[in-house]
């Protein structure tokens, strides 16, 4: 069956936790060797739709193909060949950098002398080579997302599973994640990753989909969906009288947004509104192309998730 | 049931293995102080008890208990920080591992650790002499069962947990006043028959009623009765546990 063949396919998930309804009706499909992005603000139910995907909670509703194997069923043997990178760190603070990857290569019924032999290249992967006897809590935050990306691949996975990669990293210990990433994707891995970094999305994801209050709200890749969704540039203004100048931007503009102090303006064509603003000498502006954080925040507003 | 749950008792024995003496001496020393002065001090005073020494009563509720507190303390405090504190747990369950098998290796381990600090105590007890060797050695396999009963127990309580403070509750309403009731100081027939009653519904009574009787090369009455409710309470707080966990974790 064609729909079994994706790498991961979900069709009308639904989950609830009590009352409330956290996955109304996801449908995903995601091409074997695709990188791809799930977004969505905090509460959004991303993890909980990464958690029905590999088996961890049972789905009220809907159907799950992992790596062909139907899901729960069959999660078990579907887990053999995949890798996870969970969200909150993990690692084992008893064990040294080596001993976590061979205990946790164990869980795979893979035996230790098995496991000991790829240790060094996933070291390097990770590029901790010479720390393997380093204790867990000598790593930086940067060094411990790597070795917890080098645990999920102890079972050279076809697909890893990675709730949100960077979150808590510094700007460097971020690009080198992102390089290892594409790196696993040019092996031919199938990777589905969930972030709020609109950043992370664009450079990584081939495709992606922008989930809110358990909904798919927007699906394609990231160039499609700035395209579908939103003007090509934005100019934010603010300044004293900004508010009296707002009927002059919605005049010169199709969308024109405010959040706090900052107004935004959405549009296709520049010319009239920066010719406008020259005039405006109290108000400061910043030109900038519209971006997938601009999408992001139309489609699922700009108040805030707790 | 498969195997798998072998590799998270292998876990949890290369963390301790490096620190297995400190960690018996340090089960051991509250029950072997216990023992050494109330079986002396207490035993001069008392003499005989059912036809043997004080100390070579309290010798055989000891080793009980000590392999009680030892399953208790493994299924409770490092459970919990494995569950809930490092979260050892979840990425187990990432793996091709499912939350049973975590809980099987769970409760084999506290259960070895208790085969360890019974087996610690049968030494200490047959080195002074209030047990032969062989009597000694025929007591493990009841320790084990001992220890996979309260492991079991244990793992039900952790999963209820929201913290630290909460087995407190636990021990000391529960486990201190079984050890009280369960013939491990006295014979429990010195209490109210609805006591009693009480009492042989507990756990630890079973587990002392086999192994004190072994410990001087006889065979329990009704030992069959002794180990079935212990192999129960094994069996029902594991099953426990297995729900209880579940409905903590894979929601």
């Amino acid at each position: 069956m064609r729909a079994q063949t994706g790498a991961l396919i979900a069709q009308a998930l639904r989950k609830s936790f009590g009352a409330t309804e956290v996955v109304s009706g996801v449908n995903l499909a995601v091409a074997t060797g695709e990188c791809f992005g799930l977004l969505g603000p905090n509460g959004a139910g991303k993890t909980t739709t990464l958690k029905l995907c590999l088996g961890l909670t049972e789905p009220d509703g809907g159907e799950i193909h992992l790596l062909g194997e139907p899901v729960p069923r069959r999660a078990r043997e579907a887990r053999r060949r995949v890798g996870v990178v969970p969200q909150f760190d993990n690692l084992d603070p008893d064990f040294t950098v080596a001993e976590n990857l061979i205990v946790y290569g164990r869980y795979f019924g893979l035996r230790s002398a098995q496991i000991a032999a790829r240790v060094p290249g996933l070291l390097d992967f990770a590029g901790l080579a010479g720390r393997e006897r380093s204790k867990i809590n000598t790593l930086s935050g940067g060094m411990k997302r790597r070795l917890t990306l080098a645990r999920a691949l102890v079972n050279d996975p076809q697909l890893v599973f990675m709730d949100e990669p960077t979150t808590g990293l510094d700007p460097q210990a971020r690009h080198l994640i992102w390089e290892r990433l594409r790196r696993l994707t040019q092996e031919g891995k199938t990777l589905v990753l969930t972030t709020h970094f609109m950043e992370e999305a664009e450079r990584l994801c081939d495709r992606l989909a922008i989930m809110d209050h358990g909904r798919i709200i927007a699906e394609g890749s990231p160039r499609a969906l700035i395209a579908e969704h939103i003007e090509p540039h934005v100019v934010e203004v603010h300044g004293p009288g900004f508010e009296a100048w707002m009927d002059v931007a919605r005049s010169l503009c199709p969308r024109v947004e405010r959040a706090g102090d900052t107004v935004f303006c959405y549009v296709d064509e520049t010319g009239p509104l920066l010719a406008n603003l020259k005039g405006h000498r109290e108000l400061s502006y910043l030109h900038r192309q519209a971006s997938l954080e601009d999408v992001f925040l139309k489609l699922t507003g700009r108040d805030l998730r707790d | 049931m498969s195997l798998r749950w072998i590799a998270v008792w292998r876990r949890n024995w290369l963390v301790w293995r490096r620190l297995a003496i400190p960690s018996i001496l340090g089960n051991l020393a509250d029950p072997l102080i216990m023992l050494f002065g109330l079986g002396y001090g207490l035993g001069a005073m008392i003499g005989e008890l059912e036809g043997t020494t004080y100390f070579a009563f309290l010798a055989g509720g000891f080793v009980a208990t000590s392999t009680m507190y030892a399953a208790t303390f493994e299924s409770l405090f490092s459970a919990f920080s494995r569950m809930h504190v490092q979260r050892t747990w979840e990425g187990i369950v990432n793996a091709p591992m499912t939350l049973d098998d975590v809980l099987a290796g769970e409760c084999a381990w506290a259960a070895t650790k208790a085969l360890a600090a019974g087996a610690c105590m049968l030494v200490i007890v047959a080195a002074f002499g209030y047990a032969e060797p062989r009597f000694a050695v025929a007591a493990l396999p009841v320790i084990v069962l001992v220890g996979l009963a309260f492991a079991a127990l244990g793992l039900a309580v952790n999963a209820l947990a929201n913290g630290y403070d909460f087995f407190s509750y636990y021990m000391t309403l529960f486990l201190t006043p079984m050890m009280m009731l369960s013939g491990v100081f006295f014979p429990i027939e010195q209490m109210p028959d609805a006591v009693q009653v009480g009492a042989k519904i507990l756990p630890l009574y079973h587990g002392v009623a086999v192994v004190r009787p072994l410990l001087s090369g006889e065979l329990a009455p009704r030992l069959w009765l002794h180990l079935g409710v212990l192999g129960a309470y094994a069996a029902g707080g594991f099953y426990l546990a297995t729900i209880l966990t579940r409905r903590r974790l894979l929601r």
